[in-house]
Parts: C-alpha cells; structure tokens; sequence
C-alpha cells in the first residue's frame, strides 16, 4: 500500500551476492563534500526566508519597533523586555490566550472523535456508500480554505443563509434573520466547524488506511475471549493506532492553533476583540496598531506555547523515520 | 465476519448505511450548496426560503462576477507565482532530498530534524519580519518578493515528501545498476528518477496547490492593485457582502480546478504521509 506500488517493479533484483561491504560504502559516500553540496541551495534559501526573519522575530521583540522605525526615520531601540511585560501585564492578552487554547482543543477534540468515528463507519457501511462518502470527504479536502470560508458565510447568513431557513422548518424553532456572528463564542462555534469540516477528511482518511493494517486475526482473537465492541477497540485497535493519532493529534494542535484567514475572512478584515486569537491579535498589534515589537512578541509567545506539542510531533516522526 | 447474511445483521448494516449516507449529506453539502448557487437564478439566490434543489442552471453569476473586479488578472498572477515557487522547490527539494535519504554523512539527523521543525512553524507568526524583510529588500509588492517567501513552506514539505518517495525505492536498484557499469549520476537518471517521476508530480500539483491557495502572505505582500486569486475572493466578501450568488460562481471558478488537481494526487499523497506511521 506504500507510495510506490505502481513504480516498484515486481522483483527487486537482489544485490551481487558477494559484494564486500567496504567498496559498497565508499561508493555510497562519494566523499563527504558531495551531501552537503546537494543541501546547500535548499539551505541558503531557508537561511534567508525562514532563518533571518526567524532571528528577526526574537530581536524585534525585544525592540521598540513602530511606523517610524518601518521608514527609516528612527533606529530600533532596545528595551529589553518591555515588550513582553507590556503583553503579559495586559489582561486582554490572557483573554485572548485562553480563547484560542478552548477554540484549538475544541477543534481537535471534535476533528479526531468525528474522524474516528467516521473512519469506524466507513468499516461497516457497504461498497458504494463508502465511495460516496469518500467523494465528499475528498471534495471537501480539496477546497482551498478561503473557497470553503465564503462558502460558510453564505450558509450561514442572517438573511438569505440556507442554514437559518432550514433550522426554522423544524418545528418551535425560530431563526429567521439570526445573526450567528453576534456574539463571539457563537461566532467561534460556526468557524470551529468550518475549521473541523475541513481538517476531518484527512484524519478520517489517514484512519482508514491505518485501520486496515489491524490484523483481523486479533480482533477476532479478542472477540472469542469475551471483549464487546469496545473492548476490541480499546484494547485491540486503538493501541495499534497510537502511532497515527498521536501524529495526527499533534499536527491538529499545530493547524488549529495556527488558524487566521477563517477569522480574519469571516470578520471582513477586521475582527472584533471577542473574536480574537493569539494569531489574529498579533497581527492586529504589528500592523493595525503599528507596534511591530509586540506584535512579533506576541508570535513568540505562540511559537513557544506551541514548542511542548512539536517535540512530541517530532520524537513520534523520528521513531518512524529510523524504521527505513 | 461470516459471509452468510443473517436478516438481523442485514439490518444492522442497513442502519450503517443510513448513518454513512448521513455523513455523505453533511460533509458534502457545502460543496453543493457552493455549485448550487453558483449555478441559479440571482433571484432565488436572495429567497429568504431557498429551495434546497436546483431551480434552473444559469451561467449570468459567473459572467456577473468577472465583470465586479479584474478575475484573469490575480488568476494570471497566482499562476505565476505557484509555477514559479513549484518549479524552483522541486529542483532544489531534489537535491536537498537525494542528500538526507542517499547518503550518510556527520551531520544528517540534524538537518532531517530542522527540516521536519521548521515545517511546524505557524507562518503567521512569522508574517510581521518577513514583511520587514521584503521591504528592506525592495521586493514588496512585488510577485518575485511573494514567490521567495512562499518558499518557506514549499521547500521544507517538498524536501520532507520527496525524501519519503525516494526512500521508497530500494537503493539495490541503483547499485545493481552500478556493478553494471553506471556512474553515480547515470544510474541515478537512468534507474532511480523513472521510479520517482509519479511521485515528483504528485509532489509538484501538492505544492501548486498549496502555493495557489495561500492567503495570508498574498495579501501583505502585494499591494490591492496586484492581488492574487484568493485575495480577489476574500475582497468579494468585504466590498460585495450581499452579492453571494456571483461571489459563490467565484468560489467555484477558484475551487474545481484546484479540487481536480487535487483528486489527482489525492490517493498518492496520503498513502505517503501513512506509509511508514502504521508500520513502524
């Protein structure tokens, strides 16, 4: 099922029974220069777009940076750290942090469960459902997010949207012409769909592929001792899973902490303060407010909050990455 | 499960059916809803009780919504950029990824393990020094500016997938090929690059679409006279806010192709994501 099926060809011609090791390593190594030739242009040009503006954020933070500095007209000052006192002495700010800790678990919380259960279903359901369902997921993927955005916003708008016309068909239930951009947290929760409607098909899709990989013969084993339903997947499947949740989790925690257009873009460009996330409001400080220092102080802060879940991310990618 | 189909599990699986087909209808209605107003009527776009099917196919929201603002223009210059930034990652990922799978050498875990790590940097944090940068440089508002920055993501996710392809292809191969008489560089172009060609255009149409989608970066670093394709959509919104009917025929002359593309390579790229995870 790996990658290459279709360019592997069927037999693998077996390497010269007799070769030495020795020649067959020097060969390989083709002199320590040649590796790092191949890397150099990928390096420099991550030096220069991803390492400088990188060391560029940690210094400005620690600057005075405004409109005056952007043209010139006076040098960046020093000011320790100012900036982070500024940010961290301002109650707004943990506000905003916690919003978008409660808005980032939510939409991984319900991306994974969803997926889960979806990728289970997709287990029982018959062939053609299965490929129906799968077209959709695969649509939905495809959609660029600034596509799926307006999509959400005509569904859910006040007047003609389709979503307040249907929920006012069930009976007792009144929504015509309700605002759901209101107030914040509603507004989240419609945003939070959007941002878990387009990250399920992935989980579920990455699930599936894992789920086939569960030797039938376990489940069944588990299944003859006694174990329901739940038991076989608590002790059978999901153990065997752990490996992709766990990567798929973490990558989630990254995205989802990392979401602005579907704010910025449902908001018009302009969120409001109940609205904001610690992305939105970084970029609200440097260039709405013009105080690129803390807005850049602000970005650190999210990288570092988001430095515990890389770790796992990546122990998890290395452990598989030795299996080559 | 025993292939004989007792009437209680035919049920059962009926029920399963039912709740699949569910799940089509949810995940798959606002792609409906999308096409569905592009394609009707303006007037029964703005029905405060829409009729959920299709009322009649009209093309008068599409040529209304290139009329709004300039369309070929920010599509013309998304192509650019995307092409410019795929052509440039696949070259120079290749390179980068023939280092860290083909050879061993003092230093490589490092540089596998900055690649993987700088993939997971939130591009907006990094938004306010790149724009800083940029125009220090005097390459804002410029598309050459925008296709180096959007190097940032597409280089390090080119480097990591190629790397996953290429070691999918059993080294043997090329050794087989060098006991009989290549170079290095003849078995690799001979041997190891028609293995690898599927896989270097999945790769490409990925980080197209990647580079097309983008949004954030497109519209710091462009001006409003040079926007992008995305950026021409999310204005729609802004100065057009009731006009949905011609902003959805724009959605969707964004989304199919991009959609299309993407169910091309859609299979082979989450096989490789998954390959080695269950595995290992």
């Amino acid at each position: 099922m790996s990658a290459v099926d279709t360019t592997t060809p069927a037999k693998v011609p077996a390497p010269p029974p007799d070769s030495p090791q020795r020649p067959r390593a020097n060969r390989r190594s083709g002199g320590p220069a040649v590796p790092w030739l191949l890397l150099a242009p990928c390096l420099l040009i991550l030096a220069l777009v991803l390492g400088y503006p990188l060391y560029r954020l940690v210094t400005l933070s620690f600057q005075d940076f405004g409109q005056s500095q952007l043209w010139g007209f006076k040098p960046a000052e020093w000011t320790g750290f100012g900036n982070f006192s500024k940010v961290l002495g301002d109650s707004e700010f943990w506000q905003v942090v916690l919003r978008t800790i409660v808005f980032a678990a939510g939409c991984v919380v319900f991306t994974m469960v969803v997926g889960m259960l979806v990728a289970l279903l997709l287990q029982r359901v018959s062939g053609w459902v299965k490929t129906l369902v799968n077209i959709a997921l695969v649509a939905s993927w495809g959609m660029p997010v600034i596509v799926a955005t307006t999509v959400f916003k005509w569904l859910f708008d006040s007047d003609y949207g389709v979503l307040n016309a249907v929920l006012s068909k069930l009976p007792g239930v009144d929504m015509v012409g309700h605002n759901w951009f209101a107030s914040g947290p509603e507004g989240l929760a419609v945003i939070m769909l959007l941002v878990v409607w387009g990250a399920i098909p992935f989980v579920v899709i990455t699930l599936s592929a894992g789920l086939t990989q569960v030797p039938q013969e376990l489940e069944e084993a588990a299944r003859l001792d006694g174990a329901g339903p739940w038991g076989v997947f608590r002790y059978v499947t999901l153990p065997i899973l752990k490996p992709v949740i766990v990567m798929l989790t973490t990558l989630s925690v990254i995205w989802d902490m990392g979401v602005f257009p579907q704010v910025f873009v449902m908001r018009g460009g302009h969120p409001e303060a109940e609205f904001q996330l610690l992305t939105t409001w970084s970029y609200d400080r440097a260039f709405v407010v013009n105080d690129y220092g803390q807005g850049s102080a602000i970005a650190l802060l999210t990288v570092l909050l988001l430095l515990g879940v890389v770790a796992v991310y990546m122990r998890q990618m290395l452990k598989i990455g030795e299996v080559e | 499960m025993s292939t004989v189909a007792t009437p209680g599990r035919r049920k059962a699986k009926a029920g399963w059916n039912l709740l699949g087909l569910l799940v089509f209808v949810v995940a798959g209605f606002p792609v409906y809803w999308m096409l569905n107003t592009a394609f009707k009527p303006a007037k029964d776009a703005i029905d405060p009780d829409p009729s959920l099917l299709p009322t009649g196919i009209t093309l008068s929201n599409f040529s209304r919504a290139l009329d709004i603002a300039d369309f070929w223009g920010p599509v013309g210059r998304s192509l650019i950029v995307s092409l410019s930034v795929v052509v440039i990652g696949m070259v120079v990922g290749l390179l980068a990824a023939l280092a860290i799978s083909r050879f061993a050498f003092r230093g490589r875990k490092i540089v596998i393990v900055g690649i993987l790590a700088v993939q997971m940097i939130p591009l907006v944090a990094m938004i306010i020094p790149v724009f800083l940068l940029l125009n220090d440089l005097d390459q804002y508002d410029k598309l050459s500016g925008l296709i180096i920055t959007y190097l940032t993501f597409i280089l390090p996710f080119t480097v990591w997938t190629l790397r996953g392809f290429i070691v999918n292809i059993p080294k043997e191969l090329e050794e087989a090929a060098m006991v009989d008489g290549c170079s290095r560089t003849g078995a690799f172009v001979r041997v190891v690059f028609p293995l690898l060609a599927p896989g270097l255009v999945a790769t490409s149409v990925y980080g197209f679409i990647q580079a097309w989608n983008e949004y954030l970066y497109a519209l710091m670093l462009l001006s409003q006279d040079h926007q992008t394709a995305t950026v021409w959509l999310a204005n729609f919104t802004t100065q057009h806010g009731t006009e949905y009917a011609p902003m959805m025929a724009g959605a969707t002359m964004l989304a199919v192709p991009i959609v299309a593309l993407f169910l091309l390579v859609q299979r082979k790229m989450a096989a490789g994501l998954t390959a080695g995870a269950v595995k290992g």
